[in-house]
């Protein structure tokens, strides 16, 4: 009995070790990302278009341009893998034979596991040379190429989770409509689609939120230009890129440093909110269906 | 022909081209990194040290690095992770609190990669004073895959069917004897899976290890776990931005990204491979 409670006691501590590790980078996120505003103003610092920050004599902590260019090469990333990762699952669900589906859906999955790094490299030197040259345009590493690239990443990630939630829609949803005259297609669009559309929501969330953060391929390919982008072809610096790229030089405890913890910061909590989105629709997803929560 | 089957026509034909152009992109990737990595790769780019300013020579204090970086993860992950499935799922009551800390964990599983350097960089290499070292670059990793591990591990647990547990607690079996002779074992193949895509992940990731642990050029391997070192996927990134021999660099990096992607695609191969079965087994039990 001894032995139980030692036991019993050892995975605890364990268990709250890990949850209290897990908790600290939350706590050192704020810790040092809340005194930025202590010395910058934060509307100035929210809504700022200068990012100087190592200039010698007037520093300034603008990042509207650092935000719009994170939201810029999500939204098209999202333009690329949403019709790409959907139609590529529906593909999967409907049309596939078993042998297919079989082999594909697991391949998919593999590709989610290609490290970013691999894409920020293929971006940057087969990807950029290739539409500068097709259209003529001054710089290969800009948005629409971040985008691209971004958005080609995540076609794995949307694919594979919007498979999952077609593959929940029970089969009576299916048999039911066919016995009432509607084609294939019919079927798809208006019953297993819409059947599966909080599944289908939440992949593109975590879509979204795996874009956002992505911090490789936009340090390579964006161009790393703080400004705000007048066309797509315009080389841009999203937040993760700014703080992977200034990170190294930042002297410890200077306005710079939590400038970029605030950057840090910014991107934790959007992403827990997508990611909180992401959960609370599919467990609604669930409870519609019938799997239980 | 009327107008639904024209429709239905229409409608697989774009899901027929959503597949074909998803398959071509990332085919493209895997080709290109295979065609112009392949050439660069063999005994001495494998085995010997970068030599004239990383123009020739190999990588091999990259691969290396990489290797410790992610055997020091998955050690400073496995454990924790494991007893802290067990002991969420097998010893604490469920509850409201529970399913908080399911939530939890599964978000910091999609907190972005960079915002984990950030605080690597803070605690380990700062505030502990372990500087840019190996030590600080696999506990960062390690805490980067810990929450994947954890909901791994959970899911295999939660899907050891209760009757089990139940039937080993009846023939007399204490706790600790039911969760080791019955319930892990059950669970063991699932458990795995998280691990083994942990260590796919952690072997791929630059962003937290660009701080923490990764250095452009180091002549020697590694001599302790305070030292700093060369890793397969930042040396790619350092290739691409720094240096004054662009076209030598960008051949070099071709063959690190062909290592670095045989490497993880292999070892998530393994995950899948060890999944699908499961899942195989699942459908056919049912």
């Amino acid at each position: 009995m001894v032995k139980e409670n030692v036991l019993k006691w050892t995975f605890g501590t364990l268990a709250y070790t890990s949850l209290l590790a897990l908790l600290a980078i939350t706590i050192v996120l704020f810790q040092q990302g809340l005194p930025l505003f202590g010395r910058v103003n934060a509307w100035e610092f929210f809504t700022g278009i200068h990012w100087y920050p190592t200039h010698d004599e007037h520093p300034e902590y603008g990042i509207l341009p650092i935000i719009i260019a994170s939201l810029c090469t999500t939204a098209g990333a999202m333009l690329v893998c949403v019709p790409l990762g959907v139609g590529s699952a529906l593909y999967l669900n409907e049309i596939a034979t078993f042998r297919q589906r079989a082999f594909l859906k697991p391949v998919v999955e593999l590709l989610a596991s290609i490290p970013s790094i691999v894409f920020g490299f293929f971006g940057m030197v087969i990807v950029a040379p290739f539409l500068q040259k097709l259209l003529h345009i001054p710089v290969g590493l800009n948005l629409f190429t971040a985008s691209l690239i971004l958005g080609i990443m995540a076609i794995p990630t949307v694919c594979s989770l919007s498979e999952d939630a077609l593959s929940f829609v029970p089969r009576s949803f299916r048999e039911a409509s066919y016995a009432l005259g509607a084609n294939r297609w019919q079927t798809l669009t208006q019953v297993v689609f819409p059947a599966a559309g909080s599944g289908i929501s939440t992949a593109i969330i975590l879509g979204m939120s795996r874009a956002i953060g992505e911090t490789m391929t936009v340090l390579m390919v964006a161009g790393n230009a703080a400004i705000i982008p007048k066309s797509i072809f315009d080389p841009v610096r999203p937040m993760t890129s700014t703080i992977a790229a200034e990170m190294g030089e930042a002297v410890i405890g200077s306005t710079h440093y939590h400038a970029l913890f605030a950057i840090g910061l910014i991107l934790f909590v959007v992403t827990f909110v997508f990611n909180i989105a992401a959960e609370m629709i599919s467990r609604r997803f669930r409870i519609k269906l019938g799997l239980g929560a | 022909m009327n107008r639904a089957t024209f429709d239905q026509k229409i409608g697989f034909g774009l899901l027929y081209l959503s597949i074909l152009l998803t398959l071509f992109f990332l085919g493209s990737v895997i080709y290109f990194i295979a065609a112009r990595g392949a050439g660069i790769i063999s005994w001495q780019f494998l085995t010997e040290a970068p030599r004239k300013a990383m123009t020739a020579g190999g990588v091999a204090p990259a691969i290396v690095g990489t290797f410790y970086l992610t055997i020091g993860a998955v050690l400073v992950a496995i454990i924790p992770g494991i007893a802290c499935a067990i002991y969420l799922c097998e010893y604490s009551p469920k509850g409201v609190a529970m399913n908080l800390i399911r939530v939890s964990i599964n978000n910091l599983a999609g907190v972005p990669s960079v915002v984990f350097g950030l605080f690597g960089l803070s605690v380990f290499c700062k505030y502990m004073g372990f500087g840019v070292s190996i030590l600080a670059g696999a506990l960062t990793l390690g805490l980067l895959i810990l929450p994947g591990i954890i909901s791994a591990a959970q899911e295999a647990l939660i899907a050891v069917p209760q009757s089990l547990r139940e039937a080993s607690l009846a023939l007399g079996a204490t706790q600790w004897q039911t969760i080791r002779k019955i319930v892990l074992p059950a669970a063991l193949p699932g458990i795995l899976t998280g691990i083994i895509l942990g260590v796919g992940r952690a072997a791929g990731e630059t962003a937290p290890i660009m701080f923490t642990a990764a250095t452009m050029y180091k002549r020697g391997y590694p001599t302790s776990v305070f030292s700093e070192t060369m890793a397969l996927p930042y040396h790619i990134y350092a290739l691409m931005t720094e240096g004054t021999h662009p076209k030598a660099q960008t051949a070099i990096a071709f063959g690190c990204a062909l290592i670095l992607l045989v490497l993880v695609l292999l070892i998530s191969a393994i995950a899948i491979y060890f999944r699908q079965k499961q899942r195989g087994a699942s459908y056919g039990g049912r």
